[in-house]
């Protein structure tokens, strides 16, 4: 890897992206940002997955598994936005708090 | 053996018909007028799976190069999870909540959710794991919110997707340390790895498994990772709450059990399990049981609404369950797959008879019960009764039987402690099992509770999980024998 990069780099990066997605999951209360917050954690494991996999050499388990995560990314956005757009249709609010109706 | 893609497919009927039903529950939706063709479909793909894993056996193989594991343990949960999804389609037919919803759709997601509980049954590779796991939470999600324009279902919804994004992802970054770790995704070369190099990398392994407990416990709804479960167990479909009830966290179970036994530990000679040295996940997860039961049958005390009561109980079901699975042996294990048993038919009737008067009250607080055995629900309020009894762990029923398994297997691991938290916590859950019963029995009903009539469909199911939990409790041999022949799991070609 050009410019002296080791893997410790990228495990840095992931966990700070990590560290970031569950910063912004605990202290967002609006649906989307939370959501964006998840995102960013899948995408903390994707750098992890790929410097392992580039790194530790072998089969592409690693590789493989990052377009797995991409792909499922995806389709929990579909279905994350879709009830989101229910509850905004009925309640005019995307506020997690907001919508409080269970409790006890 | 080690099958490849092409021979693997003979062992996997069930899923592959599972999977048909699917798209033809969904086509069958746009040609169809009747209200009740796709629940009827449904119902026979589910009984013919049943058959299919029934008769289908165990071949102790990796399929799809060590993808998926065929062996006994798997057997056993298939069964488990296919009756599930029969009760589940069973209540979803006889609910009037589901009536209303869009008959294809709720149908071919909820055999979608039931293959993906297949595939965590068998998953025996991180990425397998990972992808059942989303595929039945995904499709949980859908089915939570699937009551339009109810904004409890919407919320329920909402709070199961954020908390499951969360746990799922926390989850994979885990396993991204374990593939690190280990350098393979498949379990057996997990396993092979983690021990034979020592303790290296405990530290490292140690919080790896903390991050995967978030998905796996969020699925079973063990403490911290169960707050969903009260929220999205009173605000779903009644026969949805069931199937998470009793099929999702049969498949955590499962999923759990096959991760933390085969793939991170060792099994030594005399039949007990052996953690990995320096990484003592065992002492994580009983603290998390005890406070998993304590909380579950705390916060269920005060509960005025059945089903939220009911969830909080399940919460504390699964405590007990975990109990088995601490104490890392075959007994444990054992017990842990039988209590799932018992759990199923007494967590099924319950919230079974729930839906009953939901259906003809529209309520589902504990006041709509009042007197329920003197205005015409002679016949559910004493199946109710049973369920109730059997949760409590009463002597005569199921489920007294699973927790005198699990008891037995504590005190022979000699974790004293944890048996006493137990005995006391069944203690706790006599009070608010028992409110329920004397709401029914001994109150005197206002006349504003509204009429319960008979429903022949829901009432035969009733009976049968009724029988079921008293004949168990009386015979349950072959059962647990059954549990006892299951305990193998296979760990790759040698």
């Amino acid at each position: 890897m050009p410019g002296g990069l080791t893997l410790n780099h990228f495990l840095v990066l992931s966990l700070i992206v990590f560290a970031m997605g569950l910063f912004c999951v605990m202290s967002r209360r609006n649906a989307i940002g939370i959501l964006m917050g998840v995102e960013l954690i899948l995408n903390s494991a994707n750098i992890n997955y790929l410097a392992f996999a580039f790194y530790g050499g072998g089969r592409y388990d690693g590789q493989i598994f990052t377009i797995f995560v991409i792909m499922l990314a995806a389709a929990e956005a579909v279905v994350g936005l879709a009830i989101v757009l229910a509850i905004y249709q009925d309640l005019r609010t995307i506020d997690v708090d907001a919508t409080e109706t269970l409790s006890g | 053996m080690e099958l490849n893609n092409v021979a693997s497919l003979a062992y996997f009927a069930p899923e592959l018909l599972l999977s048909g039903t699917v798209a033809v529950v969904l086509l069958l939706d746009l040609v169809s007028d009747s209200p009740t063709a796709a629940g009827i479909v449904a119902m026979a793909a589910s009984l013919v799976t049943f058959v299919l894993v029934a008769a289908g056996g165990v071949a102790n193989a990796w399929l799809f190069n060590g993808m998926i594991v065929f062996d006994s343990f798997a057997f056993f949960f298939r069964l488990l999870i296919t009756l599930a999804t029969i009760v589940a389609i069973w209540m979803s037919l006889g609910s009037r909540e589901v009536k209303r919803c869009d008959q294809g759709e709720y149908y071919a997601v909820l055999i979608a959710a039931s293959l993906g509980m297949f595939l965590m049954a068998e998953a025996n590779n991180l990425l397998m794991a990972y992808l059942s796991l989303e595929l039945v939470s995904l499709t949980s999600y859908i089915l939570t919110g699937f009551l339009k324009h109810n904004r409890r279902s919407q919320e329920a919804a909402l709070k199961y997707l954020i908390y499951g994004g969360v746990a799922s992802g926390t989850m994979i970054y885990g396993m991204s340390w374990i593939f690190g770790i280990a350098g393979s995704l498949n379990f057996g070369m997990i396993n092979g790895a983690l021990t034979h190099s020592g303790t290296g990398a405990s530290l490292g392994v140690f919080i790896a498994l903390v991050l995967i407990l978030a998905g796996m416990g969020y699925k079973v709804a063990s403490v911290p990772f169960h707050m969903w479960a009260p929220d999205v167990y009173t605000g779903a479909p009644i026969p949805i709450t069931t199937f998470l009830a009793v099929g999702s966290k049969a498949a955590g179970f499962a999923l759990l059990t096959r991760f933390f036994y085969p793939a991170i530990s060792r099994l030594a000679a005399n039949g007990s399990w052996q953690a990995l040295a320096g990484v003592d996940w065992p002492q994580l997860l009983l603290i998390i049981c005890m406070i998993t039961m304590t909380l579950g049958n705390l916060a269920a005390l005060q509960q005025t609404n059945m089903k939220r009561l009911l969830a909080y109980s399940s919460i504390a079901q699964a405590g007990y369950a975990l109990m088995g699975f601490v104490v890392l042996s075959n007994d444990g294990i054992r017990a842990m797959m039988f209590y799932l048993i018992a759990y199923y038919v007494m967590d099924a009737g319950a919230f079974l008879v729930v839906m009953i008067i939901a259906n003809a009250t529209g309520r589902e607080d504990l006041d709509a019960y009042r007197g329920l055995a003197w205005r015409g629900g002679l016949v559910p309020a004493v199946a109710l009764a049973i369920f109730l009894f059997s949760l409590t762990g009463i002597p005569l029923t199921v489920g007294f039987i699973g927790k005198f398994y699990l008891f037995a297997a504590v005190i022979r691991g000699q974790f004293y402690i944890l048996a006493v938290v137990g005995i006391i916590n069944s203690v706790i859950s006599l009070y608010y099992y028992l409110r329920p019963i004397r709401t029914m029995f001994l109150d005197q009903p206002n006349g504003d509770e509204g009429e319960v009539t008979a429903e022949a469909w829901n009432y035969g199911l009733m009976g049968v999980l009724a029988a079921a939990t008293i004949v168990l409790g009386l015979y349950w041999g072959p059962l647990i024998a059954f549990a006892d022949r299951s305990l193998k799991f296979f760990t790759g070609p040698t």
